[in-house]
């Protein structure tokens, strides 16, 4: 009764994708030039062909920046929260630095940290943070901020000091926020290191979907895009999975 | 047990003293219920006594003793029960105790089956809040207010969100419990009839600011049943307070 439920909800959705792929590829038929626009089976025929390159040099370094400009973003984000939750002042002196960080036009920047870091892995992880760190500070603040006084005023009533609160409270409380967050971030730090990639690299799967750029292959051009975005789906797959099994009670707060 | 001596209190964005020298006292094992028009300030003498406010002159004492500076002197049961969805219904009540600090998780453990065992919720131990009804979970917030482990309960408005028939049984299974429990209770209330049913005394908020309470003893011996507030003089001291309560230009 429950799979029949679940089937029938994405029965739509996979419909619509069908849809959508058979009008690209009677479009891509049609225009019949394959480095402006290759046919989703030519993309994954292409797939098939550079699988060695793409899944033994290219993935495994975008990976390592994604895996590596998440991690910072994740401890930035965080701590970035937790301390303009705990001061008053650090909120006031952080919050609008923070905000005004989104309005410079990262992608624009990157050379410059090609220039300061060279074509090695921090340049692309600086640009992976820089996009990424956001979403998780700002998610995370306002679940912060929306813990429920009352609880706080219950828990100060039983003898509890802040680091007890935030124990106790705050963190069980910011959960479901910081699963959220995690959802948003993971796209975006993939987005964020194929850009870092694509401005200045040797490997990546960023870098070498630009290489085929420059040699006229449009599919070779997309055969890494998809990778990525299927790498991208997967990770924020897993993470509903994880948050599922977590949090039971993300609609009772 | 708890008194307030001369106690004034301002909120910063008022240009008057909400509680102005106020002074009473609660005797040990009483059940007193303070009640008030809403908005009158009866919470804020609450929150002046479990220290979420502190008074800008004047003294609260608990058992003697000031109460600044001093932990677990009394229980505070919300409104709302405050449940947290994270954790089971014993988690929840073996929270105090987790703050507090100073017992085993055995000792918790213990407590905490007897505390629901004496709210009629030992089955219900390990489920979550939300599958318990509105009743449920306030006798689950009070076996939590129970194992605070004061001896002085204080309960605002606990039965306020509950459908009336559930707020009925709950008064009744409140009295029980206080007997039971040997607790000394302040209860706020804005309801004339849940008062008199509860009350050993009541003190009334006649006017606002708070410069004194009016307290009235109610003439009932406890176990009390629905059908004394029947009697003529309990009638008549409902009609007293109502009267008492609209006196307030509002």
């Amino acid at each position: 009764m429950k799979k029949r439920r679940i089937q029938n909800s994405t029965l739509p959705a996979a419909i619509l994708v069908f849809i959508l792929l058979l009008i690209w590829q009677a479009a891509a038929l049609g225009i019949d030039a394959a480095y402006i626009l290759p046919s989703p089976i030519q993309v994954l025929v292409r797939l098939w062909e550079l699988r060695k390159p793409l899944f033994t040099a290219h993935l495994p370094a975008t990976m390592s920046i994604v895996a590596i400009g998440l991690v910072i973003s994740v401890i930035l984000g965080v701590g970035l929260a937790v301390l303009m939750d705990a001061s008053e002042t650090a909120e006031k002196a952080l919050y609008p630095l923070i905000i005004a960080s989104q309005t410079i036009p990262t992608t624009a920047l990157a050379p410059l940290f090609v220039l300061w870091f060279g074509y090695s892995i921090w340049s692309k992880v600086l640009v992976t943070v820089l996009i990424t760190f956001f979403p998780i500070t700002i998610t995370l603040f306002d679940g912060f901020k929306s813990v429920k006084t009352e609880m706080e005023e219950l828990l100060f009533t039983f003898g509890a000091d802040r680091r007890l609160i935030f124990f106790h409270l705050k963190i069980p409380a910011v959960l479901p926020c910081f699963f959220s967050a995690i959802k948003m971030a993971v796209p975006l730090s993939i987005i964020g290191a194929a850009i870092g990639e694509w401005l200045g690299a040797q490997s990546g799967l960023g870098y070498f979907s630009r290489r085929m750029m420059t040699q006229l292959d449009g599919a070779g051009v997309f055969a890494p895009i998809l990778l990525l975005s299927v790498v991208a789906m997967a990770f924020v797959g897993l993470v509903t999975v994880l948050e599922k099994r977590l949090i039971h009670w993300r609609s009772d707060l | 047990m708890l008194e307030f001596k001369n106690v004034c209190f301002q909120y910063d964005s008022e240009d008057f003293s909400i509680i102005d020298h106020l002074s009473f006292s609660v005797r040990h094992g009483e059940f007193v219920s303070v009640i008030g028009a809403s908005g009158c300030g009866k919470s804020t003498i609450f929150r002046l006594a479990n220290q979420l406010l502190h008074p800008d002159s004047g003294e609260i004492l608990a058992n003697g003793k000031s109460i600044t500076g001093l932990k677990s002197y009394c229980g505070y049961m919300p409104q709302h029960d405050l449940l947290f969805p994270w954790r089971t219904v014993k988690e929840n009540v073996k929270l105090p105790m987790e703050i507090a600090g100073g017992y085993t998780k055995a000792e918790m453990n213990e407590r905490a089956d007897r505390a629901l065992e004496s709210v009629g919720l030992s089955g219900w131990a390990d489920k979550a809040p939300r599958e318990l009804s509105g009743g449920m979970r306030q006798r689950a917030a009070f076996a939590r207010t129970l194992l605070t482990g004061s001896d002085l309960l204080l309960l605002d408005e606990p039965f306020s969100a509950l459908d009336y028939l559930t707020r009925l049984s709950m008064r009744e299974w409140l009295l029980e419990q206080w007997e039971k429990e040997k607790k000394t209770v302040l209860f706020i209330t804005h309801d004339v009839e849940e008062a008199v049913f509860l009350s050993s005394r009541i003190l009334v908020v006649e006017q606002t600011p708070i410069t004194k309470l009016t307290s009235i003893e109610v003439p009932a011996e406890y176990p009390r049943t629905r059908e004394e507030l029947q009697r003529p003089e309990i009638m008549e001291l409902k009609e007293r307070l109502i009267e008492m309560l609209r006196r307030e230009p509002s």
